[in-house]
């Protein structure tokens, strides 16, 4: 009797699907992985490396060439100066050579014994440089008549060097000091709580701000497109430009907002709303409230719109109030998006990096882990600590989203 | 809370506070358009916010009642003991202006506020409206000056002069007599800071991301949705995921890679990278997309024997031009928004987007007025698309981005 069970084994048809699935997926994922992928492992790596700013430039030789004495009339004695130095202060260079053409009618008269002249080329072996090395090369001429017919300098015709350096980016040396720093001392406690601040309130505050802005438009009257248009606009706006006017506005000498307060008496000399310690970390928190609440608003609108009218309609049949229809029929109906939109903007809030950067690059207290990330690698120019500033960020997120997998699988509608 | 539910308490307390949040409106309103002393004296406000309250609880809510409270209001603002206080050199045209505007507008809207106001103890559903009622014309005033205000001085500052905005930095009224030279900010960021060149490095980025975006998550959207493979689900997930990584994060590999093989400073180098942060997200809202699709008629057309990619051509895009837009729009305004890859990897002048350009205007050096016309400038070509496109961009928004 033949088997009628079905084929155990993926068919050709299912392999052809397979295969046409990954051929449309594989550009996306080359290009993820070069740009996301390969930078994330880069972090890792730079962060266990001893690296600055300026070692991104791998050290060099620097060469100056010049003739020094009498060299206008024949007979004259003078010396070919190569001034010579290792460009980095922490790095030797190894091999270092040297190679020059020598014009005509400089006769040499010594050399150095490192050096070899084969006709009017110089070959010199410098060996190996300590980190900050700097040399005088000196090799001593007789002036003869060809040089003062040709007026050919020895710097005419540049000299090249040669030297092998150990880029710090590739080779083996580590070290957990990046670690050791950021984790040193009362900075870093402040620094995240700072950011727990800023990304907890930040987050709350939007949610609960467009949950009221959505509240207000959700009954249809005419206008009602403008306002939701309206009320996008500070999401939508590039946030330099928003930001740069919130500082404008609330600027400590000439802001608007301060001579507003002024005149109605509410204070009696100008607030440093950016500047001073705690009010600017709650500042930069109502910036982010203010930019995106349109977001939270536009989500829960959505929702809202999608509850069926039927329910209310039923609790009002009933005797419920306005109040108990909001808290016993939308809030339940709410939940899920606002859970949601919590985990989702509390992730990105934690992310954000523009906006405070911005309005106070990190200064008043103002400093959230990823503005540290900044300061660390562009600021004090230590790359290293920059890098491990990104991988505790990492890791933070890593643990948020284990968190967000288990929602997002539950409200996949999003 | 009970004790609130009565005709005689709720009318004047709403009153009360009604009017404090109109005499502050008020007062800001006119501090703004005029540069003139005006405050808003919260004592009278709640004191004749109080009496107008409890006056329309036991007169009733008829026209003259109403128009009585409006002159009443006006006529208190003008003898100086009003709701909106004023100092002495504000013009009597201003201070008029300012009464009118409070009287109407009181006047006007806490007439609906007390609709259903009686005298005696009130029903839930009665005190609960008027609350609401209250609380929705508070929440109008209130999120429409806060998106306004910033975006006003924004528009105001890009219009004066250094010397005008320390004088008084509260006068935003605008002096017609100067004619085109209103505009001079505008102008010499046009003729001496190369802003015609940021516009269109900035317009010429956004449109190829957008294009090289929709290039790689039109398929990879349409394999994640329809066909049948292994890790599809895990694909699926992992592409939000990516969407967690902060950029500032993967800004510093990048940035050093890029130094090592000078793609800084290019503009393909932006190009390169710009794309890469938007494709996750689009992928995700055009799969969802997608998947909303009937398959029938896609398999109609395998049946006739069209290739997949011959039915994604035929079919699938042209009915999914919507979402195509959506994305467009709103991958072009994070391309256009963008600045921490640009102001990290462009030092060139002559390369920089406007964003970056504007960061470049932030010195001490520069006017302030430049730093507003170049954010004006930034900020007009991306909200007339939105106000054009709003339909798209909403659903866009919606559709599967939660990114900020």
């Amino acid at each position: 009797m033949a088997d009628v069970s079905p084929p155990i084994s993926t068919g050709p048809l299912a392999k052809r699907e397979a295969r046409l699935a990954w051929g449309l997926l594989f550009p996306t994922i080359a290009a993820v992985a070069l740009v996301v992928v390969l930078p994330l492992l880069a972090i890792f790596w730079i962060s266990v490396k001893p690296v600055e700013l300026g070692d991104l430039r791998a050290p060099e030789v620097v060469l100056r060439e010049d003739i020094r004495g009498d060299y206008e009339a024949v007979g004259d004695k003078a010396n070919i100066r190569y001034r010579l130095r290792n460009s980095s202060q922490e790095q030797p260079i190894k091999g270092v050579t040297l190679t020059d053409t020598l014009p005509e009618g400089l006769r040499v008269t010594g050399l150095d014994e490192r050096c070899v002249l084969d006709g009017r080329s110089l070959n010199c072996d410098l060996g190996d440089w300590e980190p900050g090395f700097r040399e005088n090369l000196m090799i001593p001429v007789v002036v003869e008549q060809a040089y003062v017919d040709l007026g050919l300098r020895p710097q005419d015709s540049p000299a090249s060097t040669t030297g092998q350096s150990s880029n710090v980016l590739t080779n083996t040396t580590f070290t957990l000091d990046n670690f050791a720093r950021i984790f040193n001392g009362d900075e870093f406690v402040e620094v995240l709580l700072v950011t727990l601040f800023y990304t907890v309130f930040g987050t709350i505050g939007a949610l609960l701000v467009g949950l009221f802005a959505a509240l207000l438009l959700n009954k249809s009257f005419k206008g009602q497109g403008i306002l939701r248009g309206l009320y996008l606009f500070p999401y939508v706006a590039p946030v330099i430009a928003v930001a740069f006017a919130w500082l404008i506005l609330f600027d400590p000498f000439s802001g608007s907002a301060n001579a507003l307060l002024l005149q109605m008496g509410v204070t009696s000399e100008a607030i440093n709303f950016f500047g001073e310690r705690p009010l600017a970390l709650i500042m930069v928190t109502v910036f982010e409230i203010w930019r995106y609440f349109p977001l939270s608003f536009l989500f829960i609108l959505a929702r809202m719109q999608s509850i069926d009218s039927d329910m209310y309609e039923a609790a009002d049949m009933d005797g419920a109030s306005p109040f108990q229809q909001f808290w016993y029929l939308s809030v339940p109906q709410l939940l899920g998006i606002l859970s949601v939109l919590f985990l989702l903007r509390f992730i990105w809030t934690f992310n954000k990096f523009d906006d405070i950067f911005l309005l106070t690059g990190g200064n008043a207290g103002t400093r959230t882990l990823t503005v540290n990330v900044y300061e660390q690698a562009f600021a004090i120019s230590n790359i290293g600590a920059g890098a491990a500033v990104a991988v505790v960020i990492f890791g933070c997120l890593l643990a948020f989203s284990i968190f967000f997998l288990k929602y997002i699988s539950r409200e996949e509608g999003l | 809370m009970s004790k609130l539910r009565f005709g005689y308490v709720t009318g004047p307390i709403l009153g009360a506070l009604w009017m404090v949040i109109l005499a502050v409106t008020v007062a800001i309103a006119m501090s703004f358009a005029t540069g003139q002393a005006f405050r808003p004296g919260i004592l009278w406000s709640l004191v004749w916010g109080a009496m107008a309250g409890a006056g329309l609880v036991a007169l009733g809510r008829g026209r003259p009642v109403q128009l009585g409270l409006s002159v009443a209001i006006i006529a208190l603002m003008l003898i100086g003991f009003g709701p909106v206080l004023v100092g002495p050199e504000t013009s009597f045209s201003a201070r008029f202006v300012g009464a009118l505007l409070l009287g109407i507008s009181f006047g006007a809207s806490i007439v609906p506020i007390l609709d259903e106001i009686t005298p005696g103890a009130l029903t839930r559903h009665e005190f609960e409206g008027a609350v609401i009622r209250f609380l929705t014309g508070f929440g109008y005033i209130f999120f429409t000056a806060i998106v306004l205000i910033p975006f006003y001085v924004m528009v105001m500052t890009s219009l004066k002069n250094q010397s005008e905005l320390i004088q008084n930095p509260l006068d935003f009224s605008i002096d017609l007599s100067k004619g085109t030279e209103l505009f001079r900010s505008y102008d010499e960021l046009f003729t001496q800071f190369n802003f015609g060149t940021y516009l269109f490095n900035s317009f010429s980025i956004s449109v190829l991301t957008v294009f090289i975006t929709l290039a790689f998550a039109i398929p990879g959207a349409y394999a994640v949705a329809r066909l049948r493979f292994r890790g599809q689900a895990a694909f699926s997930r992992s592409i939000l995921l990516i969407y967690m990584v902060p950029m500032i994060v993967l800004a510093l590999p990048i940035y050093i890679a890029f130094s090592m093989t000078g793609l800084r400073n290019s503009f393909w180098g932006i190009v390169m990278i710009y794309p890469v942060t938007t494709i996750p997200v689009a992928l995700y809202m055009l799969q969802g997309y997608f998947r909303g699709l009937p398959a029938e008629i896609e398999e109609a057309g395998l049946m006739d024997g069209l290739s997949r990619l011959k039915v994604i051509w035929q079919i699938t895009l042209p009915l999914s031009l919507p979402a195509l837009a959506s994305v467009s729009l709103y991958v072009f305004m994070i391309a256009w928004n963008e600045f921490l890859l640009a102001f990290m990897l462009l030092d060139d002048p002559t390369k920089f987007t406007l964003t970056r350009g504007i960061a470049s205007l932030n010195s001490s050096e520069i006017p302030r007025q430049h730093l507003m016309a170049g954010s004006v400038i930034a900020t007009v070509p991306i909200m007339a698309i939105f106000l054009g496109l709003e339909k798209f961009m909403t659903k866009g928004l919606t559709a599967g981005s939660v990114k900020g």
